[in-house]
């Protein structure tokens, strides 16, 4: 098998689904909404061909729901989405961080709020991923920019769900998601995939126990007697209220996460050397940036890219560790500025940080980024 | 967690004696429940247990049986949890006719938060919430009949025996079965409505309940009907995915 037949014309949606049946993903539940529907079709037609599962729920909340019950089965499993119906899943997400249940979120963005423009770009949903969930609790979201990176950080996504027990987003955006794109789909064998570890048999088990980072989870049916509960919870799952053991869970939820960043922020960056303008960017808009940057260096200015594929945890450190050696930050998005705010954290003050904003439902162009370059640098 | 005189733990004892009678191996037995009183049976029982979202349990439930078709799941419920914030989830798991067991613990009111409407509520009645009298109210076992159950049994805590066959009865139903349990509320429910305590509130379901088989004859205005309202096989939900899914190949 060259790799010339692995090679062919793919959707990012398309990308996603490939990515996740790699992964080993087995069940997927869902309810239709654009730009995301295709991954649900997808998952419908192909799940079953590896012996896998789909079922179209009756509305988000119940995607949710489902899906973390598969989970607990011993199933991978996912769901995809866009803005309404991310925020319909938030209260469940929520459980599956707390219950500590790995799965994987898609959410295509749309422009919004409300149904807004269900066929428009937007990267409207970075804080909502952030913080759309009630109470402190971490997160990890990844933003593609283009179809194999889609691939790549779908399977990425899977990994770490497994690894660390926690729900895991993957937020593409209404370009990315329908794009199309010749790429190279690498040979299962390429592909590194984690899967959960379990408990051993006939030993005790604790399936939250306060020395592990993260413990083993046994798959229901497998004969393990313990309570899953979205209630603050000892070791043995079982509810309590001790504000010792509360602070405790709550902290090792956090840690889980902070003492995982190198393997989990992936960043690209080129001309950084020079630069007194760095453009900072992720999605759908890094492709415009991109071009962007090589124009202004090819005129002879110093200008940097650098690139986020991690939104969640937010690359803080990376950022902070250029800024002084630059003047300004170029942070185009189209939001009103969620991530703008980030950068600005990650800055302190160091450099000047400037936004360029569309919310208009169409993409930022790379003229405009130039122009943008020429008149803050 | 239930306070003295509560319905709830007998509704939990009923449910034990059916898993003894049926005689099922442990280990391929899950016990998912929502959010409320009800719910915390969970946390109380030897099992696989998964305590889930308010409105939430059976579509939990339905993730977990398709991946776990072996497993008999019991998904226990609140009135409020399985008809109010759940509804939804409620008809669809009947439509379905997955093989989960409903067992609704119907105290006719929101106990947990302290004693506001439900859509079982019977309409008149005083809730915190509905201080002027309830709204109109859901009959469980039409609401189960309607969206395509396929076994649907009431009784009520007076009737331990019959709850014990009917959860049994329930689990042998190759589909979705739902079992209203009416239990009662002293606290939140019988004070606002001047019911009594817990054993006035266990007459009241003994003189005002009549067998659902004896209602062709008997005049059974404003009674409780308990026994089997509906038993009718067809096909079961992920069997049949399974079976038209079994074929395909990449
Ligand atoms: C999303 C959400 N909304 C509201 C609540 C608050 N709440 C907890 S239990 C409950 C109702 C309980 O009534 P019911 O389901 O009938 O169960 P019971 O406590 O009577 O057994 C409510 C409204 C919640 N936990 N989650």
């Amino acid at each position: 098998m060259g790799q010339i037949e692995k090679t062919r014309l793919f959707q990012g949606n398309e990308a996603c689904v490939a990515g996740a049946i790699a992964a080993g993903a087995n069940f997927y539940a869902g309810y239709p909404i654009t730009p995301s529907t295709e991954i649900a079709e997808l998952a419908a037609r192909k799940l079953p061909e590896t012996g896998g599962k789909f079922i179209q729920m009756e509305d988000e909340i119940g995607s949710m729901a489902a899906v973390i019950g598969a989970s607990i089965g011993g199933a991978k499993s996912f769901t995809a989405t866009s803005g309404p119906g991310f925020s319909l899943k938030q209260e469940n997400i929520g459980y599956a961080m707390m219950a500590e249940i790995p799965c994987v979120i898609v959410n295509v963005q749309r422009l919004g709020p409300s149904t807004g423009i269900a066929t428009a770009p937007a990267q409207g949903d970075i804080m909502q991923a952030r913080w759309g969930t009630h109470g402190d609790h971490p997160v990890i979201a990844f933003a593609p920019s283009s179809v194999r990176e889609t691939f790549d950080l779908t399977v990425k996504a899977f990994n770490l769900s497994e690894k660390l027990r926690q729900p895991v987003f993957i937020l593409l955006d209404e370009i990315v998601g329908h794009m199309r794109e010749n790429i190279h789909i690498p040979h299962q064998d390429e592909l590194e995939i984690i899967n959960r570890e379990k408990p051993l048999p006939d030993q005790p088990y604790k399936p939250y126990d306060e020395e592990k980072e993260v413990s083993p989870l046994a798959s229901f049916g497998e004969g393990f007697s313990y309570n899953i509960t979205g209630l603050v919870h000892d070791e043995y799952g079982f509810p309590t209220t001790d504000s010792e053991k509360t602070k405790k869970l709550l902290s090792r939820l956090q840690r889980k996460i902070d003492n995982h960043l190198e393997e989990i922020i992936l960043t690209e960056e080129f001309g950084m050397d020079d630069a007194s303008l760095v453009v900072v960017s992720y999605g759908c808009t890094a492709r415009s940036v991109r071009q962007a940057v090589k124009m202004a260096r090819k005129n002879g200015l110093p200008v940097g890219f650098f690139r986020t594929a991690t939104i969640w945890p937010f690359p803080y450190e990376k950022i902070s560790a250029f800024a002084d050696k630059t003047k300004t930050l170029l942070v185009p998005e189209m939001n009103m500025g969620q991530i703008f705010g980030e950068v600005e954290r990650a800055v302190h003050g160091q450099a000047r940080v400037v936004g360029l904003n569309r919310f208009d439902g169409e993409m930022i162009t790379p003229d405009e980024i130039l122009q943008k370059i020429l008149e803050v640098i | 967690m239930w306070c003295s005189g509560c319905g709830n733990g007998l509704v939990t004892g009923s449910l034990l004696r059916a898993i003894e009678n049926l005689d099922i191996d442990t280990s391929k037995i899950a016990i998912v429940s929502g959010i409320g009183c009800s719910s915390r049976a969970a946390g109380y029982l030897n099992f696989q247990t998964l305590h889930t979202t308010h409105g939430r349990a059976l579509a939990f439930a339905t993730g977990l049986k398709m991946v776990r078709p072996e497993l008999t799941i019991f998904v226990i419920m609140g009135d409020g949890d399985a008809m109010a914030i759940g509804g939804n989830h409620f008809i669809h798991a009947s439509r379905r006719n997955i093989d989960l067991n409903a067992i609704i613990f119907n105290n006719n009111i929101y106990g947990m938060t302290g004693g506001q409407a439900s859509p079982l509520t019977p309409q008149g009645e005083k809730a915190t919430t509905a201080p002027y009298g309830a709204e109109r109210n859901f009959d469980i076992m039409k609401v189960a009949v309607a969206t395509g159950a396929t076994f649907a049994a009431r009784a009520t805590t007076y009737h331990l025996p019959l709850l014990d066959k009917l959860i049994e009865k329930g689990v042998k139903n190759k589909g979705f079965s739902v079992v209203e349990a009416l239990t009662y509320c002293p606290v939140g429910y019988g004070k606002l409505n001047k019911k009594g305590d817990a054993t006035a509130m266990l007459n009241w379901y003994k003189e005002n309940s009549i067998p659902v088989e004896k209602c062709t004859t008997v005049d059974h205005e404003g009674k409780i009907t308990v026994g089997i309202h509906h038993h009718q096989a067809a096909p079961e939900f992920v069997e049949e995915y399974t079976r038209r899914t079994q074929g395909v190949k990449r």
